[in-house]
């Protein structure tokens, strides 16, 4: 649907050697270290790696909060950053989903979501309230239009920021573990309805976990980052057939994805817990 | 197993809802009776102290009934009480310094607080000029006030505006600094400029501390107008207060004093009230414990 909006599929993320060093007091520290990653528009890309390994850097550079020391990171073909222009400008083709949440609390959930196209003057305000309303019947929000964000659960507001970040029409999506604060169940839900939503709004999603098994559920490909410094250590193609619901999650090839990833992963956990690393980017 | 986890956090949600429900409901019920309680202790220690024990501090001081007989009476023996329009002059004349004080200093208190909060530079010239003028109270500025200012009024009106400016200006200052970081980035990602940032989130991100500095800024406000009053003018309960001591209708001071507490309590809940009104979106966020 949204597709035929446009002639060719939009999205295509390139970054190329990227990395990033920050100066400290104790040195320079290596965040990231020559890291290489091709999404294809539309896919949902899956990062996983220890805390504090800098994958939340990564994302930060792709949305323009933080600069690069190296490389370049474009989108369909247009450098976004580069060593000579090392911070991107945030802007509505990147739309990032925070992880504690950020739907502004003065406004209400309609107003939420028409501010990004009325701020940028793309839509008239009945059509972004048309919009809108579609967006949230789509994420199961009816009726929450007129209420404020601290009238509704918490997962209903990740449920809406998704949608106010779908209202810009953007290439990407880039979430910093939105799910974190979540309990088991509703983050099952919050699983299914974020796949229902790309599946109607299929822009490229990247999605940054440190919950293997909801990175082999919702990805079309999960990357597993090593320990500091970040760089690409282990790609699984997750060819589990979409649409997915929870029924994957008793399958033999899901278990096996999810062992393979968990294997990587703890390794470079292992190395991080030993060089003495803590969370805190 | 994540069953069993729902089912406890659901479990624990609903009787903590209702007990904060019923908390609430008991303290209002309780509220007014405590109040009175206060107030009725407060004035028994007055009325014991003063005119049954006749306590040796407290012997020159007019006693409660003396000053509830001057006040309710027609025909008052020092020339002020409920009935007289006098009584009404002193207080108008109060209400309308520290109205245009308190819009003064609101007028350009907020503006100011905004940009220093929002331009770091702006605040690394004014700040300490700021921080340097705080703390010299209002009386300190009665020569200048005088010198500066002709006639009554405006001395009086520039000695309340003061103390209330700096109020607004801090509070609104330190609104714009506690907001999340994560607001302007999420509005800089659905592509607002720095224009829409300012009057989308730090406007209204900023307004719980505008309001909390604005209550303060008309506590102050009352405060320093009855210093100014005392020094000059010709009206007004500070005015009032000072006739009083020198006359020696000590009634008439207990009168201005207790008027003067109730005024300032009023305006003080008016400006509280207002700012609950604009922040209807806070009035749910007890329930946000998830």
């Amino acid at each position: 649907m949204q597709a035929s909006f446009h002639d060719k599929p939009r999205g295509h993320l390139v970054l190329n050697d990227v990395v990033k060093i920050y100066d400290s007091d104790g040195g320079d520290i290596l965040a990231v270290d020559r890291c290489s990653l091709d999404i294809p528009a539309g896919e949902i890309c899956m990062i996983v790696g220890p805390s504090g390994c800098g994958k939340t850097t990564l994302l930060n550079a792709v949305a323009g909060f933080h600069s690069i020391t190296w490389g370049t990171i474009s989108l369909d073909g247009r450098e976004l950053c580069s060593s000579q222009q090392p911070q991107a400008t945030p802007g509505p083709d990147r739309v990032v989903v925070f992880q504690n949440g950020a739907l502004f609390p003065w406004k209400t959930i309609m107003d939420n979501l028409t501010f990004g196209p009325l701020v940028q003057n793309t839509l008239t305000k009945a059509v972004a309230a048309e919009r809108a309303r579609e967006l949230l019947a789509q994420a199961g929000l009816n009726g929450c239009e007129d209420l404020y964000p601290a009238q509704i659960s918490s997962g209903m507001r990740r449920r809406a920021e998704i949608a106010r970040a779908l209202m810009n029409d953007p290439s990407v999506l880039l979430l910093d573990e939105p799910y974190r604060a979540l309990d088991a169940l509703t983050r099952s839900v919050m699983h299914e309805a974020l796949l229902q939503m790309h599946a109607l709004n299929p822009v490229t999603i990247l999605f940054i976990t440190h919950d293997i098994e909801e990175a082999v559920f919702l990805g079309h490909r999960v990357i597993v980052m090593s320990a500091r410094p970040c760089r690409p250590k282990l790609v699984v193609d997750v060819d589990i057939p979409f649409p997915r619901d929870k029924r994957v999650l008793t399958t033999s090839r899901y278990r096996h994805l999810v062992r393979q990833s968990l294997d990587a992963v703890h390794e470079e956990a292992a190395i991080s817990f030993s060089a003495g690393e803590r969370e805190g980017e | 197993m994540s069953a069993s986890v729902d089912e406890s956090g659901a479990a624990n949600v609903g009787p903590a809802r209702r007990y904060s429900a019923e908390n609430l409901r008991r303290a209002l019920r309780t509220r007014p009776a405590l109040m009175l309680v206060g107030f009725a202790g407060t004035l028994a220690a007055w009325y014991i102290s003063v005119e049954l024990l006749k306590l040796p501090r407290f012997r020159e001081l007019p006693g409660l009934t003396a000053v509830v007989r001057e006040w309710i009476s027609t025909d008052p023996v020092y020339g002020v009480s409920l009935f007289t329009p006098e009584y009404y002059k002193h207080i108008a004349a109060s209400i309308v310094r520290v109205a245009i004080a308190f819009t003064l200093s609101t007028g350009l208190g907020v503006p100011l607080g905004l940009l220093l909060g929002w331009s770091k530079r702006l605040r690394e010239y004014i700040f300490p000029v700021f921080e340097t003028l705080r703390p010299i109270p209002a009386l300190a500025w009665v020569p200048l006030a005088i010198l500066m200012f002709r006639g009554t009024e405006t001395p009086v009106i520039f000695l309340t505006f003061l103390a209330s400016f700096y109020a607004t200006t801090l509070n609104t200052m330190l609104g714009v600094q506690s907001i999340d970081p994560t607001y302007i980035r999420a509005a800089q990602c659905l592509g607002a400029g720095d224009r829409q940032i300012f009057f989308h989130v730090i406007l209204p991100g900023s307004l719980k501390y505008i309001f909390s500095g604005l209550q303060l800024s008309i506590g102050v406000a009352w405060f320093s107008l009855v210093a100014a009053e005392m020094i000059s003018g010709e009206y007004g309960l500070g005015y009032l207060i000072n006739a009083g001591y020198t006359m020696t209708a000590y009634p008439t001071i207990i009168i201005g004093m207790v008027t003067l507490g109730v005024v300032g309590y009023a305006t003080s809940a008016l400006v509280g009230w207002i700012g609950k009104r604009l922040m209807a979106w806070r009035s749910d966020e007890m329930s946000d414990a998830n």
